[in-house]
């Protein structure tokens, strides 16, 4: 029991950012500069934290950072027509090294942490209670995010505009749908929870700041978000599988030892073996005739991302 | 546009990344400018500074000239800096199964670590052109995959006796570093000008450029003119792997001479900032990438002389970059704002 | 309730797509639109509905100017538009489909919006399975999907723009039949398109546009001679041309089916003798570019046999057909042909035959200059690709052409090019014909077609429906053919 509440809020920050870029990227805009902006935010959130002494502040923050981070590339793709890789991968090293930089004297530091607070009633209800609310205000916001995503995305009419947009922005653009507006809008909403995410290591789940301290979540998040076909509750179903089997691997550390370090690429290499076998022949022949697995399996990527759109 | 309002642009950014760095220096209470000073002071200010610069700037070239032919096929080979990591395994593997004189056993290193960085590279390279999986993320993918590999056989296979730690194998026998010239690793030296020069005529002066260059720019049309796009894209991945791993084999080698888990120092990604700045160009890159080997070199001293984090590096080159690429998206922008208004007249 | 188009300007860098056009519809009219490709009715009509913003003019209803800066506005002002391409979202469910861009509250009821789409349905007449994905419907059912999305939203104006492209016969009379009874009702239908037999069975009043202006405006019924008149302007009767010895058969295609997107050229026989001019008539869409992209080899065909010089170029790819002396010039100069940023000097060295691995870029520039005088281009051997005209494009890619030929294969050649330019081309190609070179091109322009052809082909929806020889073709009856009809008037 312990070990799946564990889980449940190590898996949170992932949650957090990879819910954040889903979002982003189904407007259309691809955040590369993410691992980046989630160590500065998790900087940020902690040096805040403890100058001011309230974890709200410090979420605050991150949220400020990560959202300036966004809008810096949902502007630089919009406005300048820049290539969106380019920006974010320049803001991915730029977000990077000023955290380690600016961090220096957060090192070592004990600051503020997220309380725990167990939720009443439901903490008490046996077995679901103590995985999921025994922990703290952070890790119920993830389940929370999840679950607003999901609704908001698939259930209301401004996400279904959201959908369009990321779709095909001519066609939201004949039904009088303000696409770039909204692609501005979405993206730093996505920026925002991935500066949550960022709080969320440096406040809750490893608190205190070293460097370097989320590695990698980032890149983990952007591959969960192409192998969870940009769908919040599977990309979600992604993260806690992830954690459960970081978990299952550490257990076995003395038969795997070593081995464990392959373990952790995991990620990136179901992703990439998600790409490769939906662009085979082999697949789509799969998927003609099995069309509910496949629309399970391969929800293509939104087929206006990356792309400006610009009125004649 | 005139001479200077093609100034414009650079001049824009590097006030804007200066303020940044002065800006930044001031909110962690260090002296900006005596900061500055230490900077130079640290990298190429000192005579005894400068060949500690150029064995940083080497590497950084190697790849940065690799990273030419890749932009060149109109491709991002993020995964450069895993392609790094790959070469600087090949040649310790050599270096330490190996007990032949020096002058067999380092060409050899190289040719082994260039091996391996190419064949790092066709992965991404063959995925993207056979199955269209974008570049980037199996680049990073295989870029963790590396690091993963070579902390495994740090702290397994290759790890010191007794001790398993990730500080790093044991050094190489001696006989086995680069051979230096006092205290300038001429090897290094060389073998970065070898490849910008290389690369420089591969890329303006052979059918193989020129082919590649319509690749990059428009596959279907070179296509059309009867170029094998696929080869030739995949064929762009394989030379930058061989150059990063030339670079890898110059880190372990040269500058580490041990295998450490950082032993591509963050320099594949530093690469394509390098590139970007130079504008895709050849032969900006050996003075952009000095400009950069300063800036990290000087930092270090930065922080022991100042106690300023060495990141600062970084961060300088990351400003800068970005500078850059916004300024010029915004005078692209206020170019086509005038066109069209001239239009319109 | 009138719709009001005064002084419409609208160009696009050197081309006027919209010259200074003023028109009125009624309500409850079904006005037609009619003109060739390049006419400016699609531009005129995104202007109409907010997707483009005219350089110039007004639109008004019942007299009171509108202002359109976006697809939001026309929406407010009652204004739909049905796009060729129906703008639908693929992944989205038919419901969905319905409901985006709809107003409303932020909570998506779905219930109720299925309810009100079966209300629009029944309406109009269509039938829609609420949970279908977009992306497994027809075309024809995209459209109704959209007309009755539109109608739904209050349009009170209706633009169909091509709607018959690609749509089935029984889908047409239904749609046609809706159409009637909006019209009925007061709408204002305007109906867009190409094809003659659809504008004269359906429309009460038709307007015929050419080069970005309105050359005719009339009450239904007009003799259909006229129209093709306005259509395609008058056609001067074509000096004689040398006829030339025509050889073997070069090119023989049999029974071949080949599909380009969305394009399906079915049951094809054809065959092109040495030196013989062939040239494809038709609307854009009906098949001419699969056609020559097939016999270029970028398509392999799915049925049927191709051969080339007596050859099976079956299971062969591209470079086969290169090999085997055939040479294709697509429409797109600049995307589908040359290289943007790249100069002449690299263009003319890249299809040279010098297989050198070191590049001699003095000797090259030379090379490049004397290509430059040879197909007097305007451009320098350092100019780059995109800095050169549209004329200049077309003679580079000329230039860039291999010395012996099979056969040319060749989309839109003389497109945008002044007589001049036009007539340099195709003395070129002429020249290459009387080497014993055989030529395919796709043209929109019947002078060209009835001038250098030796016959024709017309294609209409994926079908050649008729291969006529060019001395005994009038304008009037190659005009006929492309718009549908297979008899004269």
């Amino acid at each position: 029991m312990e070990v799946l509440a564990g889980i449940v809020a190590a898996a949170s920050p992932l949650v957090y950012a990879t819910i954040g870029e889903t979002i982003s990227e189904k407007a259309g805009v691809i955040n590369l500069s993410l691992d980046g902006t989630i160590l500065l935010s998790a900087m940020t959130a902690f040096a805040a934290a403890s100058v001011s002494g309230s974890v709200v502040v410090g979420f605050a923050a991150a949220v400020a950072v990560s959202m300036t981070a966004s809008a810096i590339v949902a502007f630089s793709s919009i406005r300048l027509r820049l290539n969106q890789i380019a920006v974010g991968f320049v803001l991915f090293i730029l977000g990077r090294q000023l955290a380690n930089f600016l961090g220096n004297s957060y090192v070592g530091v004990s600051g503020p942490k997220v309380p725990a607070w167990d939720v009443p009633l439901l903490s008490d209800v046996p077995w679901i209670g103590e995985i999921l609310f025994t922990h703290n205000v952070s890790v119920y916001g993830s389940y929370i995010v999840v679950g607003l995503a999901y609704w908001f995305i698939y259930r209301t009419r401004p996400g279904l505009e959201l959908q369009g947009v990321g779709e095909r922005p001519e066609a939201a653009f004949a039904r009088g749908i303000a696409v770039n507006r909204l692609r501005y809008l979405y993206t730093l909403v996505g920026g925002g929870l991935v500066g949550v995410a960022g709080a969320a290591v440096s406040l809750d789940q490893i608190a205190g700041w070293r460097e370097n301290l989320t590695t990698n979540l980032g890149w983990i998040a952007l591959a969960f978000v192409i192998f969870g076909g940009w769908h919040p509750l599977r990309v979600a179903a992604a993260c806690y599988l992830y954690r459960g089997l970081l978990f299952v691997a550490g257990q076995f550390q003395e038969t795997f030892g070593d081995f464990l370090q392959v373990l952790t690429q995991l990620p990136f290499l179901l992703m990439i073996l998600m790409i490769t076998l939906i662009n085979t022949e082999w697949f789509k022949r799969l998927g003609d005739r099995y069309p509910r697995w496949r629309n399970f399996l391969a929800s293509s990527a939104p087929a206006g991302s990356g792309s400006v759109f610009v009125r004649e | 546009m005139s001479r200077l309002s093609r100034m414009k642009a650079p001049l824009i950014s590097i006030a804007l990344a200066l303020a940044a760095t002065v800006g930044l220096l001031l909110v962690v209470d260090a002296p900006p400018i005596e900061a500055l000073g230490q900077l130079w002071d640290g990298s190429l200010g000192r005579l005894e500074k400068i060949p500690d610069t150029l064995i940083t700037w080497s590497p950084l070239v190697l790849a940065s000239a690799g990273l030419i032919v890749t932009f060149q096929a109109g491709m991002w080979n993020i995964g450069v800096e895993g392609q790094i990591i790959a070469g600087a395994i090949g040649a310790a593997l050599v270096v330490r199964e190996l007990t032949m004189p020096a002058v067999v056993v380092i060409p050899i290193a190289f040719v082994v670590g260039t091996a391996f960085g190419s064949a790092w590279a066709v992965v991404p390279g063959w995925l993207r052109t056979r199955f269209g999986v974008h570049e980037i993320f199996s680049g990073v993918a295989l870029t963790f995959l590396a690091g993963s590999v070579a902390v495994y056989l740090i702290i397994g296979p290759w790890s010191r006796a007794g001790i398993a730690s990730t500080s790093g194998t044991d050094p190489f026998p001696t006989e086995y570093w680069l051979p230096t010239v006092g205290d300038y690793s001429w090897v290094a030296i060389a073998l970065a000008l070898i490849s910008v020069a290389v690369v420089f005529v591969l890329m303006r002066g052979t059918r193989y450029g020129l082919r590649l260059k319509a690749v990059g720019r428009n596959e279907f049309s070179a296509f059309l003119m009867g170029v094998r796009t696929k080869r030739y894209m995949l064929s762009s991945f394989a030379i930058c792997g061989a150059l990063a791993g030339v670079a890898g084999t110059v880190q372990a080698l040269g500058f580490h001479h041990k295998l450490v888990p950082a032993v591509s120092g963050g320099y594949g990604f530093l690469a394509i900032l390098v590139v970007l700045l130079a504008g895709f160009r050849a032969l900006w890159t050996p003075a952009i990438a000095l400009f950069f080997a300063a800036v990290l070199v000087g930092s270090t001293q930065l922080s022991l002389r100042l106690n300023i984090d060495s990141d600062l590096a970084g961060v300088i080159q990351g400003v800068l970059v970005l500078a850059i690429l916004v300024v010029g998206g915004w005078q692209a922008r206020h170019a086509r704002h005038t066109a069209r208004q001239g239009e319109e007249a | 309730m009138a719709l009001e188009l005064r002084d419409i300007h609208k160009h696009y860098g050197p081309v006027r797509a919209n010259d200074g056009v003023t028109l009125t519809f009624q309500p409850g009219e079904l006005h037609g639109l009619l003109g060739e490709n390049g006419a400016g009715k699609s531009t005129l009509m995104k202007v109409i509905s907010g997707f483009i913003e005219a350089d110039s003019g007004e639109v008004a209803i019942d007299g009171t100017p509108i202002d359109l800066r976006s697809p939001a506005d026309a929406i407010t002002a009652g204004i739909g538009m049905l796009h060729q391409d129906p703008l639908v979202f693929l992944p989205f469910t038919v419901l969905d489909n319905f409901l985006a861009g709809s107003g409303g509250g932020v909570r998506l009821d779905r219930k109720e919006g299925a309810a009100r789409l079966e209300e629009a349905a029944r309406r109009y007449g269509f039938t829609f399975d609420p949970h279908t994905l977009a992306r497994n419907l027809t075309v024809g059912e995209r459209q109704q999907l959209e007309i009755a999305r539109l109608l739904w939203l209050g349009a009170r104006v209706l633009i169909l723009d091509e709607p018959t492209t690609g749509i089935s016969a029984s889908q047409r009379e239904k749609l046609f039949e809706v159409l009637r009874r909006l019209a009925e009702d007061g709408m204002i239908v305007i109906f867009v398109s190409h094809k003659l037999e659809e504008i004269e069975q359906l429309c009460d009043r038709v307007t015929v546009m050419r080069h970005g202006r309105v050359v005719g405006d009339a009450v239904m019924p007009v003799p259909a001679h006229q129209l093709v008149q306005l259509m395609f302007g008058d056609i001067t009767t074509t000096p004689g041309r040398l006829p030339a010895a025509l050889g073997d058969i070069a090119v023989r295609l049999a029974g071949v089916t080949v599909t380009e997107r969305l394009v399906t050229v079915s049951e094809l026989d054809l065959e092109v003798r040495e030196a013989e001019v062939l040239g494809l008539a038709g609307l854009e869409g009906s098949g001419q570019r699969t056609l020559l992209q097939a016999c270029a080899g970028l398509i392999p065909p799915r049925r049927g046999s191709l051969t080339i010089g007596g050859r099976a170029m079956a299971g062969s790819g591209y470079r086969e057909f290169r090999a085997a002396g055939v040479h294709y010039l697509p429409a797109g100069r600049l995307e589908e042909g040359l290289v943007r940023g790249m100069s002449l000097a690299e263009h003319f060295e890249l299809t040279s035959d010098r297989t050198s691995f070191f590049v001699d870029w003095g000797t090259a520039a030379e090379r490049a200059d004397e290509g430059i005088r040879a197909y007097s281009i305007k451009g320098g051997a350092a100019s780059t690709a995109e800095s050169l005209s549209g004329g200049n494009q077309q003679r580079l890619l000329l230039a860039m052409m291999p010395g012996a030929t099979r056969l040319l294969l060749l989309e839109h050649p003389t497109r945008g090019l002044d007589i001049e330019s036009a007539e340099w081309v195709w003395n070129r190609l002429l020249e290459r014909r009387a080497s014993g070179t055989s030529i395919i091109f796709a043209s929109a322009d019947l002078d060209e077609l009835l001038r250098y052809s030796d016959r024709v082909a017309v294609f209409f929806a994926g079908r050649v429906i008729s291969v006529v020889e060019t001395p005994s073709t009038t304008p009037d009856e190659l005009g006929h053919l492309i718009g549908g009809r297979s008899g004269p008037a």
